[in-house]
């Protein structure tokens, strides 16, 4: 892809985001004034645990170019030990991605605590950088892929 | 809010005076006219108008003086109860000093994080009645009749219209130096402290305002009123509590000696939090104060003003330790070049995991360099020499750093004396309130009904302080248990909207400037109004005014809405309001739907008003996705057996009955000996004072067997536990036979004890070996001889691979033991041989001075490496070889007795009621609370709480508070009677699940079980977290309120315009 292609493209980013941690520092990156790009489209869940792999395949296959999951530190966790759950499952489909054809890239899964308004600025600008790099995920998207 | 963009000040000392203390100066209240002024509607008469008041009454059930962290914790222990609370605080928010800390030691927690979700529950709760801006001025009458005045300064802003949107700080002309920032940032005249301050209402500080009117210009909501009046407020209580808390030690009269208010780079503690905060000056970098550069080499100097009659107080300020190892840590942490380094006199790392968190700030390099610097001198480069002596040297040294961070001492507030006379109550020699008795009686104040809470009676760290306020909780509730309790409101009727086609209204928050300045809420509410199943859609001014509600519940009526969204703030802020108008208007809070369009969108998209609006259009339509498929949702209810079980007949355990019995609740006290009395049977007189175990006990054994609500049963073990919070069923062995009881919730408070030391320190190869326990028996016998030489020796089997703990309680035992032997034997000589002396917080350490001047015990100091060893020879002479690290040479003590000061452990019963009660215990068989610290007498398990040695080793008034706490804790669900159960629970769909038990090993609750080859969920047990629907591989567990269906369509929602 031309590189005048590549900024002009605008991904579609969506973000799951536990209540207790993450959600509650996106919402402190907005109380201090941070700015990052508009792309990413938060959906709360009450822990990073809730959240199943099948949402993020889903996501891809309706048009998202890239995926981010965010909850509390580990060891931080609201619900004792959900964020290992997110971590282990997910981290396996992070593994399982290049096999199915998606750049790994697409998809992170950050922590971010309720105070960490900075880091959660920071994240999604990095990551919103990193897959408008990659350009539009065309393998899944439309329902691709089945 | 702080103004942050300048970043740190760097020469602040120039710009202020260290001896003005900044805060504002309330008006005498005799100044107060019973007449109002005639109100001119210009800001210049503020002046005028200050000291004039309006004059009202109040009623409660208890009053609460401060609303840090522990008074928050009481509010809430009281409020849960059904009793009413006022809650007055003298700042502009409530939070207190543990708000201002970056995270907590030793679980690193983020402190706002922690204490931020209490001040929102502490505003909303419907029996706390909160004053910010408010002082105590008056106290009169007596237990369970007390009027006080409040005297409530005006914030010049009405709360009921601040939207808390900061519009008005950036036209603020003047400049204040921000108190809560330390002093190294400035606020404006018109503040709020902090971004996450309660109630988020600006205020104006009339000391500072010059009254030119700029900020009621910008108000949109026209929330500034300059006429806003200051309150005289008459209150009508049962009892009160102090929860003042303390000052810091400002090392100004320190000048000569370590530069503070001298060299911008010296700093301290309090003001290094600040820097590490992610919102303070430099949002959470440690900068130097005279350049604003990344120090290299931080330095920390402990017991500045704490443990020195000279220079400050004589006391041990209990909590500096462990907030320096903190801080070094979370600097190296952070920037892990630094080189960083702590001089220290005696590491007091004597609280739970406090040893391992010390262990591992050595291992990630943090240096400790046992020296009190006699002083310190500035470089050229603004850098800071330390001058010390080397102690096993002998030799002065010098180290240089390019910022110096000094530990000061918590002090007793300036304004102690002055409250201690309005609440008729007596200061001790240090200047904090007077507890009637450090033995018996922690909680109490010289004034009956009149209860102390947290550090404004002495230094302690936050869960002390909680575990405290849920003590003064219990104490305050006993005097006016007889006294109704408040009437919970009852809510209309909910309509039944099962089967209905959704009809979704939608309201779109301006929030004034704060969104549609970014992004155009009118197009936002043109655009959804379009889409499948919404109803109505408007855009108003402000969502959450007392007006716009109402008119939401009108539009429900009118309307024949079953569904509302507010796209506004944040659901975590403003939810539960919605949620409240919701049910009022008769529709199940569920139905409720919030869409972030102001933190999430305009604010952090601020130069792009297409993009905004555009990103606030998906929002606002992902969220009617989900609303369409959200339904009404129960709250279950449980009734709550009237009764508490407390295992454990110690101390602690007739503490917490007794303290249960006084609010009227019946307690079962199983204790498996033949009698009650627990560890303190076994021991002669309790530190830190003399007084003797026997004197203690007996009485209380006599309270507990006279107490119409305690049933004692001696001689009596569980032996299995069923059920769940508010209905559980042990079966008990009594020496009867087995015996089934039912109860509400349940205390553990099983104790502790020496660790077997056989074949340890030569112990069992002699008589003359002992531990501290078994000299204490000995001298209670009568059957100690004089012995010539007493050796002791500390940490026998701590702090090591396998027990890596401090044990707390040592140090002071031995003092108090070695205090003992030469009173009874002055010619005696006593060694204590030591690795550092923990005798922590007010009274352990004058104790220990008076010791060590005035008895001639001679104390020797070892180090971990270098082990004393105790010899055995064939004739059973003793000799003790210790290699002294501070003298550097080995000694030899021929001693006729050796006591050893064993490292404890939990009680052996801790192994079964782990699997009982489903709860955790750690290293040593110490059980584990839910938070280490805002919750540290509660399992994450509902309904059983703790206290005591079970807990770990403590005091006799640690223990004493801890007990009484637990029994607020246990308390609460029993006055409430019945338990509203979370709606949000995992749900089993019985015809698609397959038994298969991924969900049960999955739950962190074990709120899941497998019957007949289905899973099951225990409503009772459920948080709604999740985890099991994301674990299922067929979809047969749901988490309601999130299915996976109502994910779904908000992830189609974000990507597809088409429904």
């Amino acid at each position: 892809m031309a590189d005048d292609a590549k900024n002009d493209f605008e991904p579609k980013i969506l973000g799951f985001l536990c209540n207790w941690c993450s959600y509650t520092g996106a919402d402190l990156a907005g109380t201090s004034r941070l700015q990052y790009p508009s792309n990413i489209r938060i959906i709360k869940v009450m822990c990073s645990g809730r959240v199943n792999p099948q949402f993020i395949l889903k996501a891809f296959q309706e048009g998202a170019d890239g995926v981010l999951v965010s909850g509390c530190h580990p060891g931080d966790c609201h619900y004792i030990k959900g964020n290992y759950h997110a971590r282990r499952k997910l981290t396996l489909l992070h593994d399982l991605m290049d096999h199915m054809g998606i750049d790994p890239g697409r998809f992170q899964l950050s922590w971010v605590s309720a105070s960490e308004g900075h880091k959660f600025a920071e994240v999604v600008t990095k990551f919103t950088e990193q897959v408008r790099e990659l350009g539009p995920q065309t393998k899944m998207a439309g329902g691709g892929g089945q | 809010m702080p103004d942050q963009s300048d970043g740190i000040i760097p020469q602040y000392y120039e710009d202020v005076p260290l001896e003005d203390d900044y805060l504002i100066q309330v008006p005498e209240i005799a100044k107060l006219d019973d007449e109002w002024p005639q109100a001119e509607s210009d800001a210049a008469i503020v002046a005028e108008t200050a000291i004039h008041s309006r004059k009202r009454k109040m009623e409660g059930d208890v009053l609460i003086v401060g609303a840090g962290i522990s008074g928050m914790q009481a509010a809430l222990d009281i409020a849960d109860k059904g009793y009413r609370v006022i809650l007055i605080d003298k700042s502009s928010t409530i939070g207190g000093n543990m708000v201002k800390l970056d995270k907590t030691f030793p679980t690193n927690d983020c402190s706002i994080c922690t204490s931020a979700p209490k001040m929102v529950e502490v505003s909303r709760h419907p029996n706390i009645t909160l004053l910010t801006y408010a002082e105590i001025a008056d106290l009169k009458g007596e237990a369970g009749n007390f009027t006080a005045r409040v005297y409530r300064k005006s914030k010049y802003v009405d709360p009921d219209k601040c939207t808390g949107c900061d519009d008005c700080t950036p036209v603020c002309p003047v400049d204040v130096i921000s108190v809560f920032d330390e002093k190294l940032a400035k606020r404006k005249a018109i503040y709020i402290e902090f971004p996450q301050a309660v109630p988020i209402v600006y205020t104006i500080d009339y000391e500072a305002c010059v009254g030119c009117g700029s900020c009621e210009r910008v108000c949109e909501p026209g929330a500034i009123s300059f006429l806003e009046k200051s309150e005289d407020i008459e209150v009508k209580v049962g009892s009160v509590i102090v929860a003042t808390g303390y000052e810091l030690f400002e090392p100004v009269e320190m000048r000569r000696e370590y530069g503070y208010g001298k060299y911008p780079n010296v700093i301290t503690a309090m003001q290094f939090e600040r820097l590490l905060s992610s919102f303070g000056p430099t949002e959470g970098k440690a900068r130097r104060p005279s350049d604003g550069e990344k120090p290299e080499s931080i330095a920390w100097i402990q017991c500045v003003g704490s443990r020195s009659k000279q220079l400050g107080w004589p006391y041990c300020s209990r909590v500096c330790c462990m907030y320096a190892t903190k801080e070094a840590s979370i600097q190296k942490e952070t920037d892990p070049e630094t080189d960083v380094s702590i001089f220290y006199m005696d590491l007091r790392a004597y609280g739970k995991d406090f040893q391992q968190y010390y262990d591992k700030a050595k291992d990630m390099g943090v240096e400790y360099i046992r020296a009190r610097p006699s002083s310190v001198y500035e470089n050229e480069d603004k850098s800071i020499t330390i001058r010390y002596m080397d102690t096993h040297t002998r030799e002065v040294k010098e180290k240089t750093v390019e910022m110096l961070v000094l530990s000061t001492a918590i002090i007793p507030s300036q304004e102690n004396q002055r409250l201690a006379e309005v609440l008729g109550i007596d200061v001790d020699e240090s200047g904090f309130f007077q507890v009637k008795s450090i033995m018996t009686d922690p909680i109490e104040s010289t004034r009956d009904g009149v209860y102390l809470a947290g550090c404004d009676q002495g230094p302690k760290d936050i869960p002390d302080s909680v575990a405290m306020a849920s003590g003064a909780a219990a104490k305050a509730i006993s005097d006016i248990v007889d006294r109704d309790q408040a009437e919970a409101v009852e809510p209309p009727e909910q309509k039944d909207v099962t089967g209905e086609k959704p009809r979704i209204g939608v309201f779109v928050c301006h929030c004034g400037k704060n969104i549609n300045g970014y992004l155009d809420c009118k197009e936002v509410a043109d655009y959804i109004g379009e889409q499948p199943y919404v109803e109505y859609a408007t855009d108003i001014m402000f969502a959450c005014s007392e007006d716009t509600q109402k008119d939401i519940r009108e539009k429900i009526e009118e309307e024949g809405l079953n569904r509302v969204i507010v796209a506004a703030c944040s659901p975590i802020t403003h939810g539960g309001l919605f949620q409240d108008t919701m049910v009022e208007a008769g529709l199940n809070k569920y139905l409720f739907e919030f869409a972030n369009i102001r933190q999430h969108c305009s604010w952090v998209h601020s130069h792009d008003r297409e993009e905004a609006t555009q990103k606030a259009k998906d929002l606002v339509r992902m969220s009617a996705n989900k609303s369409a498929l959200l339904e009404p949702l129960e709250q279950e209810e449980v009734s709550v057996i009237p009764s508490v079980l407390i295992v454990g007949g110690g101390l602690s355990g007739m503490r917490a009955a007794l303290a249960l019995s006084d609010m009227k609740i019946k307690t079962y006290l199983l204790e498996k000996d033949p009698e009650l009395g627990g560890m303190l049977r076994r021991l002669h007189t309790l530190f830190p004072s003399d007084v003797k175990a026997s004197d203690i006990i007996d009485p209380l054994i006599k309270r507990v067997s006279e107490s119409e609500f305690i049933t004692v049963m001696t001689g009596s073990t569980l032996e299995d536990i069923e059920g769940f919070i508010g209905n559980f069923e042990a079966t008990i062995n009594t020496p009867g036979g087995e015996e089934k009881l039912e109860f509400g919730t349940a205390i553990i408070a099983s104790g502790f004890g020496e660790i077997d030391l056989t074949g340890r320190y030569g112990y069992g190869d002699s008589e003359k070996i002992m531990t501290q326990t078994e000299l204490e028996e000995r001298i209670e016998a009568g059957t100690l001889e004089k012995p010539k030489t007493v050796v002791m020796v500390n940490c026998a089997g701590a702090m090591e691979p396998e027990r890596p703990y401090c044990c707390r309680v040592g140090c002071g035992v031995s003092i108090k033991n070695a205090k003992m032997i030469k009173e009874m034997y002055p010619d005696s000589d006593v060694y204590i041989l030591y690795r550092d002396i923990r005798v922590f917080g007010k009274d352990e350490e004058e104790y220990f001075t008076d010791v060590i001047e005035g008895k001639r015990v001679k104390i020797v100091r070892y180090t971990y490496e270098e082990q004393p060893e105790v010899a055995v020879d064939d004739d059973g002479n003793v000799m003790v070889t210790v290699h002294d690290s501070i003298y550097g040479d080995t000694l030899e003590l021929p001693a006729d007795l050796v006591v050893l000061t064993a490292q404890t452990e939990g009680n052996e019963s801790v192994e079964g009621l782990m699997e009982m009660f489903k709860i955790p215990a750690g290293p040593g068989r110490y059980l584990i609370e839910a938070h280490a610290k805002i919750r540290p007498l509660d399992f994450a398990t509902d309904g059983v709480y703790f206290c005591g040695s079970a807990h770990f080793p403590k005091n006799l008034a640690d223990t004493i508070a801890q007990s009484e706490g637990a029994a607020s804790r246990a308390a609460i669900p029993i006055m409430k009677g019945t338990l509203v159960l979370e709606g949000i629970t995992a749900n089993v769909l019985e015809e698609i699940c397959s038994g298969c038990g991924l969900c049960v090993a999955a739950c962190p609750f074990s709120a899941i079980d497998l019957e007949s080859g289905k899973a099951i969920v225990n409503t009772a047990l459920c948080k709604g977290c999740g985890v099991c629907t994301a674990t299922c591989r067929a979809g047969a567990i749901q988490q309601k309120g999130f299915k996976d269906e109502q994910i779904l369509s908000m992830i189609k929602g974000a990507m597809h315009e088409v429904y």
